[in-house]
């Protein structure tokens, strides 16, 4: 049965592309749907559960974005009650704490980018020099460990070890220093999320590098050293080209998700003494939403914020591929 | 062709590049960096694994000793009452019973839609296979935001139930997309064999496919109990009766208690440092599970990511 099936499938373009001018028959564009559905009616049941999923708790929300649109009254319609047009996206644009949040986004999503996307490729390159399995493997199995951290978990680890008593202000008081609490201080908000996010991602983020650098043919070490290559140029221009690939998909993913900052980690990091550097796009629609029960000005900063992450990977994605003929799809 | 073995690929990627490192070409400025590698390496690990002994360390030390800022590598002041405390309080308990709950719950409905989906997309003859897909994938850029969901859990009764936990995340599209790379590298005349003995689709996924899939199974049954066990926000959103947290968001309170109490001033030191002994006893207890098992699972989770970077 099934054989007979997948050839016509396969081979369905040639064939039609063939007959067409012949004899064109309509009709069996009309039947296709329903001869799939007699042909694979069970697949198509068996779909319907995850898809029910997707369409109620990924595409409805989509929807619920009206409510930027709508006056929204708690307890009420999920979809609001009547319109009031772009009055709350004006009312964000027109908000100062909307634009320093914004602020605030740019500034530690850029620096997560600068160093949560480079470091892991600087890892791998260096376990790559290591000749001795067992340490190469050791060095990997420890620096995965903090990637199945709970966010909560590392949350905790971070204000014990920058409190008052904690490990980093004995290191300042070893040097001389006057203890700093840390965790209060916005002048030192984005260093410690930098850190933490660094301390959490980097190991986790060197797999698909190391993975990709056992595709690097050797010969072509081989040929370089030919050619009078030392290490350090075989590396930049044999090992790095190898795994470019790899790199730029990663890079477009990481600047996809850009606007949406570790929004978990701010939440349980920052305090009202930190918000003028902590506070981000998402902790403060969630300040305004949850909290201060605004849910249709927080929608409406909400979507500004979908639509900005949507755009950057669209663009991250298209320029990738004009210029290095690398893309996501 | 997909390896799917996670022992190959970890071998595969612990051994070093062997072919191109004869000692005779070694300048001495390579035996120099190679010595610095190692050094700089071992800095990585001990990074990495020292918040993890000082939380230990705190949680064996009395609080004289945390307070004032002596406790680094080694407990000080070496006792177990704090354990003893935490071990005693039935809040704890409660909230650990329910992350056990939620995780295996959570896990078992994640595991059947993602299993079902994957297989779907996986058939590649399917007519409309690529709407489906891209049903999913666009989840992946796009999602409707936080208050949207809020309102729609909301709206659905959820609150205050089991549901608002186990039921808005229960497909992972990255997972969605690893298991339907494994099937379809599985070799379609298995399945056809089976269709020509009789059996049907259900029949097919039941008996012929998932029992060749139990190491993808496993990947993905570990993906998401961690991510279960490790989750706090829907939790934390949409639960308001303490008797229903999980321990992430117990502990999460605890914390939060802590750093509003670090805002009042030094008046409340005392308190904090309590405080600080009992967090690093609940944050031992929490992770323990996963620093257990996770030597074992290690490789699968590796095996999974490498799986899901296949191009789809």
């Amino acid at each position: 049965m099934t054989t007979q099936i997948r050839e016509p499938a396969a081979e369905a373009a040639p064939n039609r592309s063939k007959k067409i001018p012949k004899n064109p028959k309509p009709p069996r564009y009309k039947n296709t749907w329903r001869k799939a559905w007699k042909r694979d009616w069970q697949l198509y049941t068996l779909v319907i559960v995850p898809l029910l999923f997707f369409l109620v708790f990924r595409y409805l929300p989509m929807l619920g974005n009206v409510i930027a649109f709508r006056r929204f009254v708690p307890g009420g319609s999920i979809y609001g009650e009547s319109w009031v047009g772009l009055r709350y996206v004006k009312l964000f644009i027109s908000d100062p704490n909307f634009w320093e949040v914004f602020g605030n986004t740019l500034a530690l999503g850029a620096l997560t980018l600068l160093f949560c996307f480079p470091l892991p490729i600087v890892l791998a390159l260096l376990l790559n020099e290591i000749r001795s399995r067992y340490f190469k493997r050791f060095v990997q199995t420890v620096s995965y460990l903090p990637h199945f951290l709970s966010i909560v978990i590392v949350a905790g680890m971070v204000m014990q070890l920058t409190s008052l008593e904690g490990t980093v202000n004995q290191i300042v008081g070893a040097f001389g220093g006057d203890k700093i609490s840390f965790i209060q201080e916005p002048g030192w908000f984005r260093t410690i999320y930098v850190s933490s996010e660094v301390w959490q991602t980097v190991g986790w983020g060197t797999i698909l590098y190391l993975a990709a650098l056992t595709t690097i043919d050797s010969q072509l070490y081989e040929a370089a050293r030919i050619d009078g290559a030392n290490r350090w140029q075989q590396t930049w221009h044999v090992t790095l080209p190898g795994i470019r690939p790899t790199m730029i998909t990663l890079l477009i993913l990481n600047i996809g998700t850009f606007m949406a900052v570790g929004f978990e980690k701010v939440l349980l990091l920052y305090n009202p003494l930190t918000y003028p550097t902590a506070d981000v796009v998402s902790t403060y629609l969630y300040r305004v939403g949850l909290v201060s029960n605004n849910f249709s000005y927080a929608a409406a900063i909400g979507l500004f914020e979908s639509i900005i992450g949507l755009a950057l990977v669209l663009s991250a994605n298209a320029i990738s591929r004009r210029t290095v003929g690398t893309s996501l799809w | 062709m997909v390896t799917t073995d996670p022992t190959q690929l970890m071998e595969r990627m612990a051994k070093p590049a062997a072919p191109r490192r004869t000692s005779l070409d070694d300048s001495r400025g390579y035996r120099i960096f190679r010595v610095v590698n190692v050094v700089v390496l071992l800095g990585v690990v001990a990074v990495t694994l020292y918040p993890f002994v000082n939380i230990v360390a705190q949680s064996f030390s009395s609080e004289l000793y945390i307070r004032t800022g002596q406790v680094n590598l080694w407990p000080r002041g070496f006792n177990l009452d704090t354990y003893k405390l935490v071990a005693a309080d039935p809040v704890f308990w409660n909230s650990y019973l329910n992350t056990v709950i939620y995780t295996v719950t959570a896990t078992a409905i994640s595991i059947v839609l993602t299993t079902i989906y994957a297989y779907v997309l996986s058939k590649h003859r399917l007519k409309g296979r690529n709407l489906l897909i891209g049903i999913a994938v666009f989840t992946m850029f796009f999602n409707g935001g936080l208050i949207p969901n809020y309102v729609l859990v909301n709206g659905l009764g959820m609150t205050n139930t089991i549901w608002a936990i186990v039921l808005p995340n229960a497909i992972s599209v990255f997972n969605l997309l690893v298991m339907k790379a494994f099937f379809e590298s599985l070799p379609a005349e298995l399945e056809e064999a089976a269709a020509i003995d009789g059996l049907n689709t259900y029949g097919i996924l039941l008996k012929i496919v998932l029992p060749l899939s139990k190491a993808v199974l496993a990947t993905m049954i570990l993906f998401y109990a961690v991510a279960n066990w490790n989750s706090w926000f829907q939790a934390f959103i949409y639960l308001d009766r303490s008797e229903l947290f999980p321990v992430t968001v117990y502990l999460r309170n605890m914390i939060a208690g802590a750093s509003s109490v670090t805002a009042v001033g030094a008046v409340e030191s005392n308190a904090l440092a309590i405080s600080a002994n009992i967090k690093a006893v609940t944050m031992v207890l929490t992770v323990l599970p996963i620093v257990v098992v996770y030597p074992f699972i290690q490789r699968y989770f590796v095996s999974g990511v490498m799986l899901g970077a296949v191009k789809q």
